[in-house]
């Protein structure tokens, strides 16, 4: 746990849509399903995931419903929109851009140059 | 989708916010449950995993709040928050809010009256197509009358305009079966409404191909507006047969609703073709001499400059001059805007209105000083509960956003009172006949330019003055405040309100110094010496109206005046075909008698002119100074004689004794022998120096036009009935106006009496405007100073002391802001000399009478913080802070 990495600012939004991208999730869900996928290596601060799930609905890039959770609770669930799944893509694309490039100009050697 | 999406969520915010936050609710509480039966889960006892659920959760209020400002629509829901305090703040204080909205109202009401009137008069075109190339013709020797073949001359030579148009105004009588009525109308050219480009709203107009020379086309096309009131929007009234002075015309026409000629402020009932003028049979058409014509105009041509329109139409006066010497004088012209008649009206039209907009807008620059001030005075009361908030945790932001709120929403709602004050105060104007003989209307509609300046006004005056105590709020500091009161420091320095304030106690004790000047004035000026009595009975009446020409006019004058002579309580009557300060008066070159050559411009001088018969002088008032008047052997066959006034006598002859008995030729060449003086009066204004006029005995210069002056000292009321019943018994057909002398001064006293009322009721503004002025800021001083009071009190300071200490800085305001307002109003009173005759500022009532009203505001304006520091009771005050 001690090793966890501070998110990026921006990238918040992306995990969410990621996380929800697998399949419907409430809020809590999220939480887990991002932790899970990234190893436990990223955490989200409990009180930063909702405004920005909002932010999202407005934005009409998750929809969300009430349901029922796995152990009977009443819970909210979002699932992406089709806006979602295109903003998702696209930013995928472009944060492997980013690593990729972030990647080799770290990697670089002295002889490279 | 996206701005779907949006608005759903601004929607749901607006109009379900109690169902969101519910679900908001909903959604946390579940959340920290599932995050508890994990920990549960992990081996934690059940409240030990509620607990740490909540502390991992955090501020579940921020997080809320949060959420809220990520669903948007936040700044509408903080808008009616705002207001919702506001207006809960503002029902505490009802006086402040009142004293505000009114002060408001008034400058948003005065702008926006004064705008209106800018906007119908100056900034809006005439309502015809293109009236910005339309222009009119002014000659500079004269005005812009013309004569008949002058205008044809103009019209057929020039190459500048598209159609050069002219009309003539003329009163006459219409009959549409046997009721003879007056009716006030253009006679205008064929090419009129083409030139115009208007098109008829029922039936045709007349062109140019229906003139035929004299009396050729009998036609009658009637305005909308007569059409509805005198013809119950008849449509079969095309093709009726009616009499216009006793000659049988023809309906032909309505114009379309709004159009109603050229001139602005003058509403005709009906259009006749000009080449039917010689109905009115004291001009014929084609002399050339006669300038009856009242205006010519046209659109200039695509590409014709005004400029070589003038060299053009000056080409053609030359010619003209070249060709008939004897009847033209030097012909140069100007081009003007027809719609006041060049800048004979709309000079001071434009003069005054862009001069009542100034004062207008220095009114709402005071009033937002005022209110400045006022709201001031305001955040310094509520200085421990704004120290208050921000010590709780409130942002300085969000204080100033409901300093704003309220600033704004006053102003709004004093706009909107403001603005349907004006509407229906233009109203009133729209309808509103200043002259009752005369058809003149001041229509004004308030437009959406109007609209929007009274919202754009009320928006930047909140902002204005909601600005003042900002830099107060910034400088709130909570701890102090809280700790020690608000007392502070106290303004010693003289800052931008003190100025702003002597300022506009200054403009007010202007206004007030100039509109006592002028009521001064005017009153004064009706106690002078007009060169007539005032104290007289007018009977009006226009022979032609009703078929009489030549021989038989002179004849139903004689009868006229005989018969009212009989009248019992009638001393005497008089006759005479114009009136002085009446309607317009008429003038006519003489020459001296050696003059052989007498064209125009050889004229020894311009005298006003008077027909009048035997007895006018006595009947009228007016004075010989020596010689004798007229008598009924002054006809036709006797030598030519007449009376003139001192200033004729003394240009024309050196002196009052050299003129009795010489004589001056007349334009035809009649020699014409001085046979008396009269004393010199006031013709066309009030404020005229003194005028050459003359006196003809109306037997030896016929004219139809026939105003009867009855001198008597019966009831007006009772005089007025019995001359209407002995006229009828002349001719029952004969239309008679009949007014006192008095009345009929309305048409000169009009720009005097408009002046004084705006000056007035700007005056008041001002008042009250001072008023408040100088209360927000007494206001001010005693609550920023009570604590101070309070101790001079508990410490047994007199009365007086403590109302010097609070108020001496007002009233040295008042003071120094009276004086300087007094002297400028005594400079500003030789301007306003030029619209009312002697308004002098040096007059003793004046200068009491200002002070006296400014210190009748004063008092006004600190007797409610006097009250207030007078009745500081220092044991609570002491308590308190």
């Amino acid at each position: 746990m001690t090793d966890q990495a501070q998110i990026l600012p921006g990238t918040l939004d992306i995990l969410i849509l990621k996380a929800v991208s697998l399949g419907p999730l409430h809020g809590y869900g999220v939480l887990l399903r991002i932790g899970q996928i990234s190893g436990q290596a990223l955490l989200i601060e409990q009180g930063a995931l909702y405004p920005a799930l909002f932010r999202l609905v407005r934005q009409g890039l998750l929809k969300a419903s009430w349901g029922t959770s796995e152990n009977n609770r009443r819970a909210k669930f979002y699932e992406l929109t089709a806006a979602g799944r295109k903003r998702l893509r696209e930013q995928v694309e472009g944060w492997n851009r980013l690593a990729t490039a972030m990647g080799s100009a770290l990697a670089a050697q002295p002889e490279e140059v | 989708m996206k701005l779907l999406a949006y608005f759903r969520s601004m929607g749901e915010k607006f109009f379900r916010p109690s169902q969101l936050s519910q679900e908001m609710d909903e959604e946390l509480r579940s959340h920290i449950a599932l995050r508890a039966e994990d920990l549960e889960r992990s081996g934690l006892d059940p409240e030990e995993a509620q607990r740490r659920a909540r502390i991992e959760f955090g501020g579940e209020e921020k997080v809320k709040e949060e959420c809220h400002q990520a669903l948007g629509a936040n700044l509408i829901e903080t808008a009616i928050q705002d207001v919702r305090i506001t207006l809960r703040v503002l029902r505490k204080s009802p006086g402040f809010a009142l004293a505000a909205i009114l002060t408001l109202a008034l400058a948003i009401g005065a702008n926006t009256v004064v705008f209106s009137i800018m906007n119908a008069f100056i900034i809006r075109p005439l309502n015809v197509p293109h009236a910005e190339s339309l222009y009119g013709l002014w000659r500079l020797q004269d005005d812009m009358s013309e004569s008949y073949p002058d205008y044809v001359d103009l019209r057929d030579r020039n190459h500048s305009f598209d159609a050069l148009i002219a009309y003539n105004v003329n009163e006459v009588a219409l009959d549409t079966g046997n009721n003879p009525s007056r009716s006030w109308i253009e006679e205008a050219s064929g090419n009129f409404f083409d030139g115009l480009d208007v098109h008829p709203y029922l039936g045709r107009f007349f062109h140019t191909f229906d003139e035929h020379g004299p009396n050729s086309a009998p036609y009658v096309v009637l305005t909308y507006k007569y059409w509805h009131t005198h013809f119950h929007d008849d449509r079969g009234v095309i093709g009726q047969n009616v009499l216009v002075n006793k000659h049988p015309y023809t309906v032909i026409g309505v114009a379309p609703p709004g159009f109603h000629g050229t001139l602005l402020f003058f509403h005709p009932d009906f259009f006749v073709p000009i080449v039917n003028h010689d109905i009115d049979a004291g001009t014929q058409l084609n002399n050339r001499r006669s300038h009856w014509v009242f205006m010519t105009m046209g659109h200039l041509k695509a590409g014709v400059t005004p400029g070589e329109a003038v060299t053009d139409l000056n080409s053609i006066g030359q010619d003209l001059l070249r060709k008939y010497p004897k009847d033209e004088g030097k012909m140069t012209f100007k081009l003007v805007r027809p719609s006041m008649y060049g800048d004979y009206i709309g000079g001071p039209v434009r003069e005054f209105v862009t001069g009542l907009m100034l004062l207008a807008s220095l009114i709402l620059l005071a009033a937002c000083a005022n209110l400045g001030s006022l709201f001031a005075a305001r955040a310094a009361d509520r200085s421990r509960e704004v120290a208050l908030r921000l010590a709780l945790g409130s942002s300085r932001k969000r204080i100033l956003r409901g300093v704003f709120t309220e600033a704004i929403l006053i102003a709004l709602v004093g706009g909107a009172v403001g603005l349907s004050g004006s509407i229906l105060l233009l109203r009133q104007l729209s309808v509103w006949q200043p002259f009752p003989r005369f058809p003149g209307y001041l229509t004004v509609t308030p437009d959406a330019n109007v609209y929007a300046l009274a919202l754009l006004l009320a928006i930047v005056s909140g902002l204005l003055f909601g600005a003042v105590p900002v830099r107060q709020v910034l400088q709130t500091n909570p701890y102090e405040v809280v700790k020690t009161g608000s007392s502070g420091r106290i303004g010693r320095r003289i800052t931008a309100l003190d100025v702003l304030l002597v300022l506009q106690i200054a403009l007010c004790a202007v206004l007030v110094t100039s509109s006592l000047v002028a009521v001064r004035g005017l009153a004064h000026c009706l106690r002078s010496n007009f060169g007539f009595d005032l104290n007289t009975m007018l009977a009006e009446t226009d022979p032609p109206m009703v078929g009489y020409s030549g021989d038989t006019v002179p004849a139903l004058q004689k009868r006229m005046i005989d018969a009212l002579k009989a009248i019992p309580g009638v001393e005497s009557v008089g006759l005479s075909d114009a009136l002085p300060l009446g309607e317009g008066s008429n003038y006519s070159n003489v020459f001296a008698d050696t003059t052989t050559d007498l064209r125009p411009s050889n004229a020894a001088m311009n005298p006003v002119i008077f027909k009048v018969s035997p007895e006018y002088f006595q009947a009228a008032g007016t004075s010989l100074l020596s010689g004798r008047s007229f008598g009924w052997h002054d006809d036709k066959d006797s030598p030519r004689v007449a009376v003139v006034n001192g200033q004729f006598a003394r240009r024309m002859f050196g002196s009052i004794q050299s003129a009795l008995g010489s004589y001056f030729k007349m334009p035809d060449g009649t020699r014409t022998q001085v046979v008396g003086i009269a004393e010199d009066g006031k013709y066309d204004r009030l404020t005229e120096s003194p005028k050459a006029a003359m006196y003809l005995p109306i037997l030896q210069s016929p004219s139809a036009s026939s105003w009867m002056v009855l001198r008597s000292q019966r009831d007006p009321q009772e005089l007025g009935a019995a001359i209407r019943s002995t006229l009828r018994q002349v001719d029952p057909a004969l239309p008679v106006y009949i007014q006192t002398r008095y009345n009929a001064l309305d048409t000169v006293l009009f720009g005097p009496r408009m002046a004084t009322l705006a000056l007035g009721v700007l005056g008041m503004m001002g008042a009250i405007l001072a008023v408040v002025g100088i209360f927000g800021m007494a206001a001010y001083s005693v609550s920023k100073r009570l604590r101070e009071l309070g101790i001079r009190i508990a410490l047994g300071g007199q009365r007086k002391e403590v109302l010097q200490a609070a108020l001496s800085r007002a009233v040295k305001l008042l003071v120094l802001g009276s004086a300087a307002g007094l002297s400028l109003g005594i400079l500003a009173s030789r301007v306003l000399a030029f619209v009312v005759a002697q308004a002098t500022p040096r007059d003793p009532l004046v200068i009491a009478g200002v002070v006296f009203a400014m210190a009748v505001m004063g008092l006004l304006a600190t007797w409610i913080p006097a009250r207030r520091a007078l009745s500081v009771d220092p044991l609570r005050l002491l308590r308190e802070e």
